[in-house]
């Protein structure tokens, strides 16, 4: 739905001018010219497009992933560029350096790729499967919750509080994601909670 | 933002001080250019160091850092001085007029009530005279000595020009340029912005600082009126989104607080929580507070909360402090008082302060989880990495786990701008390796948890097995889903309270906004100011119409804004008291004689009429307040504090070190250094090349800068025999970095009090992984203190020493 | 606002210029196209920039450039000059204005102008390395590029720059391959502040001109347009606070024209043999037996020296 009703945003509307004033109008007549030696062919053709926002500053400009593949396909997608979304109100297609550049966050070499344990003590990680590493943290969860809960406070009042385990909370995840995390961190009494806003 | 980003093409001039939005929010710095290049606006900003913000400004000001409140009220003091006041609006729409209770008194820079054992105010002198009729009392004439008019005046006078140049190093000539150009805007035709950011906020005093903006605009009537209002300009992505759905100790969604143990029932919590009128015939919308906290309860235990157990009240904890912030989290675990730690795309080893005592609090722990798409620091705090990580993994004895997520790109959602746009945006790429979305990995902590409750017992499993997680796929709840949820549904047919046989609306529809709530248990909403965001016709953060009628910058088809998809907060203040435009050409707003009509949704009643209801609806006064009454800690006017750390005395309040009820932890004070050893000003910032520790990841943002660097002037260079591109050591009592030197005109000493200033800056985008070079962060040398009202760290004034070495940074 | 540049379509479509479009060639002589097409031009205006260097991320992106990571040396400029790899850079200089005693941070972004009279076509001895289009872009032609280092030695402004990996010059493309397809340069889409903007040239002037006086009305009264008449005019130009002293923007060129040894090197070139290869169109290999290194030798550059300055003496001579 989004992308055909971007299709008739802004640059079909208020920006018509670009297409029919500028670019257009290079006097490109017909169109079966070859491609010339020094013009690599470009380099989005037959790739697929998804919208999204930047993950850096709030204000939170639209962008558009080119991929390879398309995961509404149930494709495999291999991001090959991302640039600003010229649909978009508050960005125009324009980006920051961070913003132009966000695909070299994408496909950095120090992403983190599989769940990781370092023992006590140890100098190293050692690679794990998610069952492992979930079944780990439930069970460190759950141990210290029982030792620690404070059912009531010394004036005898209901408080089930637990302030032994903390968690904070991300600034980039989405809306969803925030609130499946206070859903499962409140339930536990955890009071220990904070997120990125406070810094 | 009380506007949006667009809106700011609409304004006359720009006030950036405390912050720096050229660089770190280019984008929207997009639309200050805008309104210089279409209306004339003028950009003014104010700033310890010519940032990027001031290259392409009209008038640049240097000022010290924690200064700013001096300055603001210098400004106040002008326009109260010069009569540039809008009085209209000023007596229609703040408490200008209310009368403060006698007892209430100011001097020597504390207020009525000081107790210095607590560090803390007995505040109930900080109010207003209740007159027999249970209202405040107000006095229209502003004769009364004691309406907040006149005790405003008295509080500001101190701040002459003369001494905002003593306190802040502001040249008086630039001072007066630059509150002349400001008091313009007190013609109703004539508008400002402010847009800020951390600047203010990371001060002992933060909140002030931005109180002490707001209060000048509305004495300038630039609040609720297009290219006007308070613009923090927000930091993260969804640093909004996480606030608003209260991620912190303290909140629950929709700024709803958790109860206190002070508050052992339903009915006790419900008590301070009444929000009576303070005027006759004022919305007060808190009054509504009931139903938005049963609709949360629903909405987290759906049917195992009902009435007969007051809604699970008792399943939420009850705090004994205000909030276990992340300073205090610190605290505990540096004394030994916490076992576990979760951290999910966040890493405290370089965003808190004091990094010394950041480590050795992690290394105290039992457990740490990190949650990231990114290797961070704080995964690896127990890793040696020569000077840039000085630890010895064998002595430290946490268990850490990493688990990878998916970023931005792998998944789909919402995410709310500065502007409170709620935008949805959908996945593009394969996430790499085993990454996993944060939701999936939620949903298998809390299905492992509650298994081993179920199979094991323990004490109080009820919110645990109980919460409400009825969705699709257990072991991943789609964002859909969640965000429905967030919208708010039925959960029982809701009737007409007029006609009980007559159905509005049937069980188990998504409501169509929180005036629908009820307290009654029939309705659940994750989060009520997000009611109205995905309906029964369909996900409104998802729209994509560009349409914007009479190109006013409000793009109300575009996604959805909170609340009630009103894009400019307070906008009933932007028509007179009699609901005409203050502005004809910027109209946002207009009563029509029977209703509001405009650009905007209007924040009050649509019906609600102009002379009767107030704009400021979530006030019990219906107006805005230039006097806070006892709702911050620290005052209910500004007053200037200096920094914990701080190059000179404080010329207005000697006897004041800091701000007087910040909140110190007692190892902490002993932390604080002074200018006889500490002699220079530091402060901390963030570059246009990069985002936090982010983008040292992001190959390119490395080769635009790569390596950690301190800035200081030619004369400080020179003194200290720092050449540039030089090392350097820098050093607070806290910590030392090595780090290059740039030496700049951009920044220069200021003299305070007849005293040179030497200022150093710190920029904050190095660490020990990643592609950029490996380097320090500001935070191994800045305290442990935080704002008395929200404890957000005291970043941006600090004091260190700075020497030149050989060789290389480490 | 200026009309944003469109998202790129993702639907293969043919290129709107190509080779039947060269109005010039280097070391070669091509048949003009019956009919130019409508000039394109970038302006940069200085005034706007913020410095925050998106159209270097930006282009180091698009053009799928991997850029060294360097080191700091005092300055925000990074990396520190063009490179074979970075095609544009934003250079800083601290300026206190003499007149009012401000401060001014002049921040220019550097990178090819796109010359009408392109000095490193004329100073390209290799067939078809250098290009120009009759839209106005001047494009570098990877596989016919011998390395020798004239494009740098031609160039007003000191833009081309040889890889030592592969030994090829490099430049900005005007990113002709998005041009090709309809589109702007990324460095343009890209620019936050839209200091940065895309059309044709004459649009272009009339949105300088418009800039220049919202300059004036701001007390900058010698706010003006940078498109040097020495070079027959730029298709990438400046709006500039103080045109009247282009240099204090980081050294651009205040009147750049051709140096008169472009010509003389080739001469010289002949009597090495590098042209004579060029012309035959061998590979780098065969050049490298033959001439040795890939640029030009010290030997080659005295000799131009010598050579003109007979010339000018002999002007000097005859007048």
């Amino acid at each position: 739905m989004n992308m055909e009703l971007s299709r008739r945003g802004f640059l079909a509307g208020a920006g018509a001018g670009v297409a029919g004033t500028t670019l257009g109008a290079f006097g490109f007549g017909d169109v079966e010219a070859a491609h010339a030696a020094s013009i690599r062919p470009f380099k989005l053709a037959n790739t697929a497009e998804a919208r999204n926002t930047c993950t850096y500053c709030s204000v939170a400009c639209g962008i558009i992933l080119y991929s390879k593949g398309d995961l509404k396909k149930g494709e495999k997608a291999e991001i090959i560029h991302i640039e600003g979304d010229a649909d978009h109100p508050t960005n125009r297609g324009t980006l920051c350096p961070k913003g132009s550049a966000l695909l070299d966050v994408v496909h950095s070499k120090t992403r983190t790729l599989y769940p990781q344990i370092r023992k006590a003590g140890s100098d190293k990680f050692e690679r794990v499967s998610w069952e492992q590493a979930l079944d780990r943290i439930a069970r460190l969860m759950k141990d210290d919750r029982d030792r620690n809960l404070v059912l009531k406070n010394a004036d005898g009042v209901t408080v089930n509080r637990w302030t032994t385990t903390g968690f904070l909370a991300a600034s980039a995840t989405t809306n969803e994601t925030a609130w499946a995390t206070y859903k499962v961190v409140r339930s536990t009494g955890m009071v220990v909670f904070d997120n990125q806003a406070r810094v | 933002m009380t506007n949006s980003w667009t809106d700011i093409k609409n304004t006359d001039l720009v006030v950036v001080m405390g912050g720096n939005a050229a660089e770190a929010h280019p984008c929207g710095f997009k639309w200050v250019t805008e309104a210089k290049a279409n209306r004339g606006a003028k950009l003014i900003v104010v700033d310890p160091r010519f940032t990027r913000t001031a290259s392409v400004a009209d008038v640049y000001a240097p000022i010290r850092q924690g200064t700013d409140i001096a300055f603001l009220l210098g400004v106040i003091n002008h326009c109260m001085q010069t009569d540039k006041v809008q009085w209209d609006y000023v007596r229609a729409f703040t408490n200008a007029a209310y009368v403060v209770k006698e007892g209430f008194a100011y001097q020597d820079g504390l207020f009525t009530g000081y107790d210095e054992s607590r560090r803390d105010y007995n505040r109930s002198t900080w109010d207003y005279e209740i007159g027999p009729d249970g209202y405040a009392v107000v006095d229209e004439t502003l004769q009364n000595p004691r309406c907040v008019w006149n005790l405003l005046k008295q509080h500001v006078a101190t701040y002459t020009p003369e001494m905002v140049e003593r306190i802040c190093g502001t040249p008086k000539d630039k001072f007066v340029q630059i509150a002349r150009m400001i008091a313009e805007c007190a013609s109703p035709t004539r508008t400002m912005t402010s847009m800020y950011a951390l600047g203010w906020t990371q001060h002992s005093k933060g909140s002030q600082n931005i109180r002490a903006m707001a209060m000048l605009q509305l004495i300038l009537g630039n609040i609720g009126v297009r290219g006007g209002g308070m613009n923090a300009l927000r930091g993260h992505s969804n640093i909004q989104g996480l606030t608003d759905i209260g991620l912190m100790s303290n909140l629950i969604p929709g700024y709803l607080t958790i109860p206190t143990e002070r508050e052992p029932s339903f009915d006790a919590y419900m008590a301070t929580r009444g929000f009576k009128p303070l005027r006759p015939g004022q919305m007060s919308y808190w009054q509504n507070y009931r139903k938005f906290f049963v609709s949360f309860q629903k909405a987290m235990w759906g049917e195992a909360a009902t009435a007969d157990n007051a809604f699970a009240y008792d399943w939420l904890p009850k705090l004994d402090v205000p909030a276990y912030d992340v300073l205090r989290a610190f605290e505990l675990m540096h004394q030994g008082k916490m076992n576990g730690y979760f951290c999910q795309g966040f890493n405290p080893l370089l965003s808190f302060p004091n990094r010394k005592k950041i480590t050795t609090a992690l290394s105290k722990l039992k457990f740490l989880v990190v949650m990231d798409p990114l290797q961070t620091e704080t995964a690896r705090f127990w890793e040696n990495h020569g000077a840039n990580n000085d630890v010895s993994p064998a002595a430290i004895q946490t268990e850490v786990i990493e688990l990878p997520t998916t970023c931005f790109a792998e998944d789909e959602g919402s995410l709310v701008n500065s502007g409170r746009w709620l935008q949805w945006h959908w996945a593009g790429g394969t996430p790499p390796g085993e990454a996993k979305h944060d939701t999936w990995i939620m949903a298998q902590i809390h299905l492992r948890l509650k298994e081993l409750y179920r199979k094991e017992g323990g004490p109080v499993p009820e919110p645990i097995v109980n919460l409400d997680w009825r969705y699709k796929d257990p072991n991943e709840p789609s964002p859909e889903e969640l965000a429905k949820e967030l919208n708010g549904y039925t959960t029982a047919d809701l009737t007409d309270p007029n006609d009980p046989t007559k159905v509005v609306i049937a069980k188990g529809k998504q409501v169509p906004g929180f005036a629908v709530l009820r307290d009654d248990g029939s309705t659940a909403c994750g989060c009520w100011i997000y009611s109205g965001s995905f309906t029964e016709a369909g996900n409104q953060m998802a729209r994509r119409d560009t349409t914007d009628p009479d190109e006013t910058g409000a793009y109300s088809k575009w996604a959805w804004s909170w609340p009630a998809n009103r894009r400019i907060l307070y906008n009933r203040a932007s028509a007179d008291r009699s609901g005409k435009p203050w502005d004809p050409s910027r109209k946002l707003l207009e009563w029509d004689g029977t209703k509001w009509t405009g650009y905007d949704v209007p924040d009050i009643a649509p019906t609600a009429k102009p002379e009767e209801v107030g704009p400021f609806i979530m006030n019990p006064e219906g107006v805005s307040r230039l006097f806070t009454r006892g709702m911050m800690r620290d005052g209910p006017f500004p007053v200037h504090y200096e920094p914990f750390e701080s190059p000179v005395v404080n010329v207005v309040a000697p006897k004041v070190r800091g701000n007087p009820v910040a909140r110190v932890f007692r190892n902490d004070m002993e932390q604080f250094g002074d200018a006889k050893e500490f002699p220079y000003a530091a402060t901390s910032y963030r570059l246009t090349e990069h985002f936090h520790f982010w983008t040292k990841h992001a190959h390119a943002n490395a080769v635009l800068q790569p390596e950690f660097f301190v800035e200081i002037s030619e004369q400080l260079a020179k003194e200290k025999g720092i050449k540039p591109g030089g090392t350097v050591r820098v050093w607070s009592k806290r910590g030392s970095v090595t780090a290059k030197a740039v030496v700049t005109k951009r920044i220069r000493p200021l003299v305070c009090d007849g005293k040179t200033v030497h200022i150093v800056g710190i920029p904050l985008h190095w660490g020990f992984t990643g592609a950029a070079r490996k380097g320090f962060g500001p935070n191994s040398l800045t305290p442990f203190v935080g704002d008395a009202n929200i404890e957000t760290p005291e970043y941006k004034a600090f004091l260190v020493d700075i020497e030149p070495v050989a060789g290389p940074v480490a | 606002m200026f009309p944003p540049l469109p998202n790129p379509s993702t639907a293969p479509g043919p290129a709107r210029f190509g080779d039947k479009d060269l109005i010039r060639r280097s070391a070669s002589t091509v048949t003009p196209p019956a009919q130019r097409q409508t000039e394109v031009a970038k302006l940069i205006d200085v005034s706007k920039c913020i410095g925050c260097k998106a159209c270097q991320s930006a282009c180091l992106e698009w053009n799928d450039q991997h850029e060294e990571v360097g080191v700091n040396t005092g300055v925000y400029d990074n990396p520190h000059d063009l490179t074979p790899a970075s095609w544009t850079l934003m250079r800083f200089t601290e300026w206190v204005n003499p007149e009012t005693q401000n401060l001014e941070w002049l921040i220019r972004k550097d990178g090819c102008m796109h010359c009408e009279d392109p000095g490193c076509l004329k100073a390209c001895p290799a067939p078809g390395a250098i290009v120009q289009y009759s839209n106005g872009i001047v494009d570098f032609v990877k596989e016919n590029c011998i390395g020798c280092g004239y494009c740098v030695k031609g160039c007003p402004f000191n833009i081309p720059r040889i890889s030592r990996v592969d030994e090829k010059a490099y430049k900005c493309s005007l990113c002709s391959d998005r041009v090709a397809v309809g589109q702007g340069p990324a460095c343009a889409k890209a620019c936050p502040t839209q200091a940065i903007v895309f059309g044709t040239k004459e649009e272009m002037k009339k949105h300088a001109d418009g800039r220049i006086t919202d300059l004036k009305s701001r007390g900058y009264k010698n706010a003006g347009l940078y498109d040097p008449p020495g070079v027959g005019g730029t298709h990438v130009m400046y709006v500039l606070h103080h045109a009247d002293k282009p240099e204090i923007y980081a050294g651009l060129p205040n009147n750049p024209k051709i140096s008169p040894l472009v010509e003389l090197w080739k001469g010289v070139a002949k009597y090495a043999g590098f042209a004579a290869i060029g012309a035959l169109a061998v590979g780098s290999v065969l050049h490298r037996l033959v001439a040795g290194r890939s640029e030009v030798s010290r030997e080659d550059e005295t000799n131009a020296q010598r050579l003109a300055r007979e010339e000018e003496t002999k002007e000097r001579a005859s007048p």
